[in-house]
């Protein structure tokens, strides 16, 4: 008991200080890979190669003023930016990050708390994310903050059904909500990683993530040039910083989600070394430095997304969520529902590589009508109906 | 439908979200590794692409003769011509009869910087600078005296000259 209690707090520890320092270098990473994408050098002056950026970037929100604006409701304009920053946070407690860890008292399985209703408890806390970013609209009496409130709250609702409904299929595919069965079931070879029997899933899952996360190009809640800054207009120093930090770390969580859940967990690719005990200081190192590769590779998307595509119109967003997404994901949940039950209880095939790739055969075939019809005009169209003269 | 507004009749077949979104992500993918436009200023000062031009017009210099004295025989011209009335000159004569200046001073806060001081000066005395790093700490070290004009180092303007307008 003792051993579980200092091993938990020594996990929330490091798991803490490691996302909050990979948050730090995420925002100087974000800086400077925007500067390359549009030919300059960004934030290079602060320490070697701009590293210590964020400190200064840091201690500069420390150090300014904290405003209140007169009319605001005082006690939740304060309790927002909390609001919005712990949702972030508390979503990594359930991903597993690495193989179990042997100590001489005992192996330590490298997730915070490996609970058996994981993807539920994902699923419930990463909606709670959005009530900060309301509260913090309404609480400052500001117009321009209450419609990003409003348009965060619309987005994240649209949005997280199709996020659910694509992880409905890793569900059938795993028979398990545990985040910890999902990665095992994923590690028999590099075919069984989620990613290629549900392909489909995986896409609609990143773009529903992007829109959770109120990344570009769903960052209609902030939309500097309609509403100003959106729902933290009226924040300012350290509660200001806040909100920033909760948009990356929420951006961290969603990373390790989409490699969790369709890129094998902390899987290493190409062998089993890294499956079965026994457990060594090694191999759980190996495994933690595949894993956290995997959620570089995903952030690196978010950040490339990002100063690719130029912001959706607010109908265009509505009309992508609840026309395209929903029934997009609606479809893809029955004839994968059902390929899995031809495939497993009709012909009683093992999960195997056989059967994963039989899947991307399946999700080949819905990709190609997806791509060639539905996406001709349709996806992305302009508000009003042509005039037919 | 408002009066007006003109709807572009979009080519359905063709366009693609997801092929140009892909399109465009390689494009921005490319240009990370292209090089980069940024001149790091306080080390870089003048790059191949870029250098100050040798008739740019900034902060005064006052040239001297051969034995250190400013070249300038206080003949008025300048504070003359001076559009914005910043030069304030003060002559005076030694025992030979020669003119100087008792008083040079030149706020270049009021300078417009056009360079009528040097083009009307018949000494080629004062000249405006190709320079433009002028920081002070305070408002009042921006009126250059006589002294400091001619203690300037940095190359002299050579202005437009209409008989090389491309300067050539």
């Amino acid at each position: 008991m003792t051993f579980f209690l200092i091993a938990s707090i020594a996990k929330i520890l490091v798991v803490f200080t490691v996302i909050m320092v990979g948050v730090a270098l995420l925002t100087l990473a974000e800086r400077r890979i925007c500067a390359w994408m549009q030919d300059r050098l960004g934030p290079n002056r602060v320490g070697p190669e701009g590293l210590l950026q964020p400190a200064a970037d840091g201690l500069k929100n420390l150090l300014k003023e904290e405003t209140l604006p007169a009319q605001a409701d005082r006690v939740l304009f304060m309790l927002a930016p909390a609001i919005t920053f712990i949702p972030a946070l508390v979503t990594m407690a359930v991903i597993p990050f690495g193989a179990p860890l042997s100590t001489p008292w005992g192996e330590v399985p490298l997730v915070v708390a490996d609970l058996p209703v994981g993807f539920l408890y994902i699923l419930a806390i990463a909606s709670l994310g959005v009530y900060g970013v309301v509260l913090a609209g309404w609480a400052s009496n500001n117009k321009y903050s209450l419609l990003g409130g409003l348009r965060a709250s619309a987005q994240m609702i649209s949005y997280e059904i199709a996020l659910g409904l694509s992880t409905v299929a890793v569900l059938l595919l795993a028979g398990n909500v545990t985040l910890s069965a999902i990665v095992e079931r994923q590690q028999q070879s590099l075919f069984t990683w989620n990613v290629f029997p549900l392909g489909l899933a995986y896409f609609i899952f990143t773009v529903a993530a992007f829109a959770e996360t109120n990344r570009l190009p769903f960052d209609l809640p902030e939309a500097e040039a309609e509403l100003i800054a959106g729902y933290h207009t009226e924040y300012s120093a350290m509660k200001f910083s806040m909100f920033y930090i909760a948009e990356y770390a929420s951006m961290v969580t969603a990373s390790a989600l989409m490699a969790t859940l369709f890129f094998g967990g902390w899987d290493i690719p190409f062998t089993h070394w890294d499956d079965a005990p026994p457990w060594t200081i090694w191999k759980t190192l190996a495994t933690v430095v595949a894993f956290s590769l995997k959620v570089g590779c995903f952030l690196f998307l978010y950040i490339w997304v990002r100063w690719t595509l130029p912001r959706f119109r607010y109908d265009q967003l509505m009309a992508l969520g609840w026309k395209v997404m929903l029934p997009l994901a609606l479809g893809y949940l029955a004839v994968l529902a059902t390929a899995i039950w031809v495939l497993h209880d009709r012909l009683g095939w093992a999960y195997d590589t056989r059967f994963a790739l039989a899947l991307f055969g399946v999700n080949l075939l819905i990709a190609v009508p997806l791509v060639f019809v539905l996406d001709r005009g349709r996806l992305v169209a302009g508000s009003v109906a042509e005039e037919h003269a | 439908m408002a009066i007006g507004v003109k709807i572009l009749k979009r080519p359905t077949a063709e366009t693609s979200y997801l092929r140009a979104t892909l399109k465009a992500m390689v494009l921005t993918l490319r240009h990370i590794f292209r090089p980069k436009v940024t001149m790091q200023y306080p080390e870089e000062k003048s790059g191949k692409d870029w250098t100050l031009s040798a008739r740019w017009r900034g902060t005064h210099r006052m040239l001297t003769d051969e034995q250190g004295r400013a070249k300038c025989v206080a003949c008025g011209l300048c504070p003359q011509i001076c559009p914005a009335n910043c030069i304030k000159l003060v002559p005076g004569e030694d025992e030979q009869g020669n003119r100087y200046p008792l008083i040079y001073e030149i706020d270049e806060f009021r300078c417009i910087f056009c360079g009528y001081c040097q083009e009307v000066c018949p000494e080629e005395a004062i000249h405006v600078g190709v320079h433009y790093e002028n920081s002070e700490y305070s408002r009042d070290r921006f009126v250059y005296d006589l002294e400091r004009l001619c203690a300037q180092t940095h190359a002299v303007s050579t202005l437009w000259d209409p008989s090389d307008p491309k300067g050539e």
